[in-house]
């Protein structure tokens, strides 16, 4: 399936389609869910291959636990659930029954975020990535739009090992990604640990993933606008990270800024800042939910009083420029 | 002369009303497992709690844990009708800034007594609040609500493995047993008979009635509170939904607003 940038498809959407057209393609895979697959969108694939899917009702250690048994036995098991209920609630299953014996799990999880909005901070998995990113073995994906999303959907059903695919619930920007690509890396394809270049600058690189992404190449039109020329780059896999691009990034730019729908602790800023500590220090200013729980409201409405708008990423751009030594 | 039964009848009533507005007003939220919950909740609050709205935090107060978290809009409109904030806040529910959340939150509305949304956990909250009363020999009970689908998590049946050991007879859970969880009929997902059964075989005392019917619920929570040596399951059989007609038995209806003609439609079937 092809999204047509300018059309809003939901990340978890694109997600239920491709499983959808996997399950055509690979007999090998089955799809679980726990009470959820309404809005995870896994009951495209129920529907379609019925043999395959099996509704764990809700009890989500016990999907994790099957879902290992069954890529122990030649399965490519793809388990899903909302992301609170897919790390934190399974914390151990995942670490002991499926990342310690790098078993092939992946694990699907929708609805992360803030964006969740209404349900509030029960529901507003602002950790996933930090508590994903922990468990030695596990890759750790976010994508950006839809298209990236089938692209990582398929990447996981054929890597090998434990993974984490990180959804969002609203309709979100189809994003040029492919003409953005071409003008850079020849079309380059999606490419597991391997960042993506939107948008070329000179003066300040920022690096985001899932929905910011959008926020920051709006960010990047506002900063064009105060004459700030400003990179954008989509770092979609947080594990494997992309040190190589990451390192290029800070010796191109002197100072960095990322974005994500995630706390600042432990995601993609931590990332960032811990590789060019350690390789090419430079300020690395984070745009994300500060140290805090969410709350019920709109999408829009959280991410405005939770500091995840372009404004907000060009602000920290500017406090970035502001840092960068020389 | 109002007889409690009719009182109750009531207030549940109310309940329902102030459910069907506030989902509809906040444009997203539960109401079927609210609904189906409504005359447990107002047996709950308006005869057998001893809560003080005033002193919301009085350590001698029974207390009551929402388990099944996404039935807060019923849970709350109960709290307001006991006074512990004014009814006027129901049409703030889900809003940004309100007190009152999409799931329950103890620290932001008064009268809440855990902060639940991720189901299965309760149980175990209000095991540890009737271990603290016997500890500090305060006599208050503990009621914890559970949905049905609810009880496919394992740890209800930690905790209720412990209460027993426990012997927490001051610890009452409720089933809401209406048959419906979020994907369809819990039957046709993983099936939870006989929940009576698995309430005894876990060494609770057990007790089963029809949910809607506050005779049976008034006499259930009166012999309930009479049990020792044992917590106390009260399996309520239920409607999804009940009170509104096209919402009724319909996982549909699990957790999606009504729209204005629907909310129309609702509140004037609950005249
Ligand atoms: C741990 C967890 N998993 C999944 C969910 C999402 N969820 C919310 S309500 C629900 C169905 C609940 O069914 P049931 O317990 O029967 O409640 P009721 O019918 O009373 O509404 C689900 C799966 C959740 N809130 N918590
Ligand atoms: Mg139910």
């Amino acid at each position: 399936m092809n999204y047509e940038p300018g059309t809003k498809v939901a990340t978890r959407d694109a997600y239920g389609e491709t499983l959808a057209e996997l399950g055509r393609e690979m007999p090998e895979l089955v799809v679980l869910d726990a009470d959820l697959s309404s809005s995870t969108k896994t009951a495209a694939f129920a529907k379609q291959f019925p043999e395959r899917f099996f509704n764990m009702g809700i009890a989500e250690a016990n999907m994790i636990g099957h879902a290992a048994g069954l890529a122990a036995s030649g399965k490519v098991p793809f388990a899903s659930t909302f992301a609170v209920f897919a790390t934190g609630r399974v914390y151990d299953q995942l670490r002991t029954s499926v990342c310690y014996p790098a078993l092939g799990v992946k694990v699907a999880a929708t609805h992360a975020g803030l964006t969740v909005g209404e349900d509030g901070a029960s529901h507003q998995a602002n950790e996933d990535i930090a508590l994903a990113r922990a468990l030695p073995n596990m890759t750790v994906v976010v994508p950006a739009d839809a298209n990236e999303t089938r692209d990582a959907v398929r990447a996981a059903a054929k890597r090998r090992g434990p993974f984490y695919l990180r959804l969002g619930r609203p309709a979100v920007p189809v994003l040029a990604i492919a003409q953005a690509m071409a003008g850079g890396e020849a079309g380059a394809p999606f490419e597991l640990g391997r960042l993506r270049v939107l948008r070329e600058g000179t003066d300040v690189g920022i690096m985001a993933c899932g929905y910011m992404v959008h926020e920051a190449l709006k960010a990047a039109e506002l900063l064009a606008a105060g004459g700030v020329s400003a990179g954008v780059i989509d770092v979609h896999t947080i594990k494997p990270l992309d040190k190589e691009g990451v390192t290029a990034a800070a010796r191109r730019y002197g100072c960095l800024v990322t974005a994500e729908e995630h706390s600042v602790i432990g995601g993609l800023g931590s990332a960032v800042a811990e590789t060019v500590g350690e390789s090419y220090p430079v300020p690395v200013i984070r745009v994300g939910v500060a140290d805090r729980f969410g709350e019920s409201g709109t999408p829009d409405a959280l991410l405005k009083a939770y500091g995840l708008t372009a404004e907000h990423i060009r602000d920290a751009a500017g406090r970035a420029m502001a840092a960068r030594k020389g | 002369m109002p007889t409690l039964t009719t009182d109750l009848q009531q207030k549940a009533k109310v309940l329902r009303r102030h459910v069907v507005r506030m989902v509809g007003e906040a444009g997203s939220g539960h109401p079927g497992g609210s609904l189906s919950a409504a005359d447990l909740v107002a047996a709950l609050y308006f005869h057998f709690l001893n809560v003080d709205p005033a002193r919301p935090g009085w350590p001698e107060r029974d207390r009551f844990v929402l388990s099944k978290g996404h039935a807060a809009p019923v849970l709350y409109a109960a709290l307001a009708e006991r006074g512990f904030f004014p009814s006027e806040t129901l049409w703030t529910l889900r809003k940004l800034g309100s007190i009152l959340q999409g799931h329950p939150d103890m620290r932001k509305t008064p009268g809440v007594e855990a902060s639940t949304g991720s189901l299965g956990q309760g149980l175990s909250v209000a095991g540890g609040m009737a271990l603290a009363g016997r500890l500090s020999t305060l006599d208050y009970r503990v009621y914890a609500l559970l949905g049905d689908g609810e009880m496919q998590e394992g740890q209800v049946w930690e905790a209720a493995m412990s209460a027993a050991q426990f012997k927490l007879d001051n610890l009452t859970a409720i089933i809401d047993f209406n048959g419906v969880q979020l994907d369809g009929l819990v039957e046709n997902i993983v099936g939870v008979e006989p929940v009576a059964d698995k309430w005894r075989a876990f060494g609770w005392d057990v007790q089963e009635i029809n949910g809607h019917d506050m005779d049976q619920i008034v006499k259930a929570l009166e012999a309930a509170r009479q049990v020792r040596g044992r917590p106390q399951a009260i399996v309520a059989h239920t409607v999804k939904g009940k009170g509104v007609s096209f919402m009724e038995g319909l996982a549909a209806w699990h957790g999606k607003a009504p729209s204005r003609e629907q909310m129309a439609q609702a509140l004037a079937e609950l005249e």
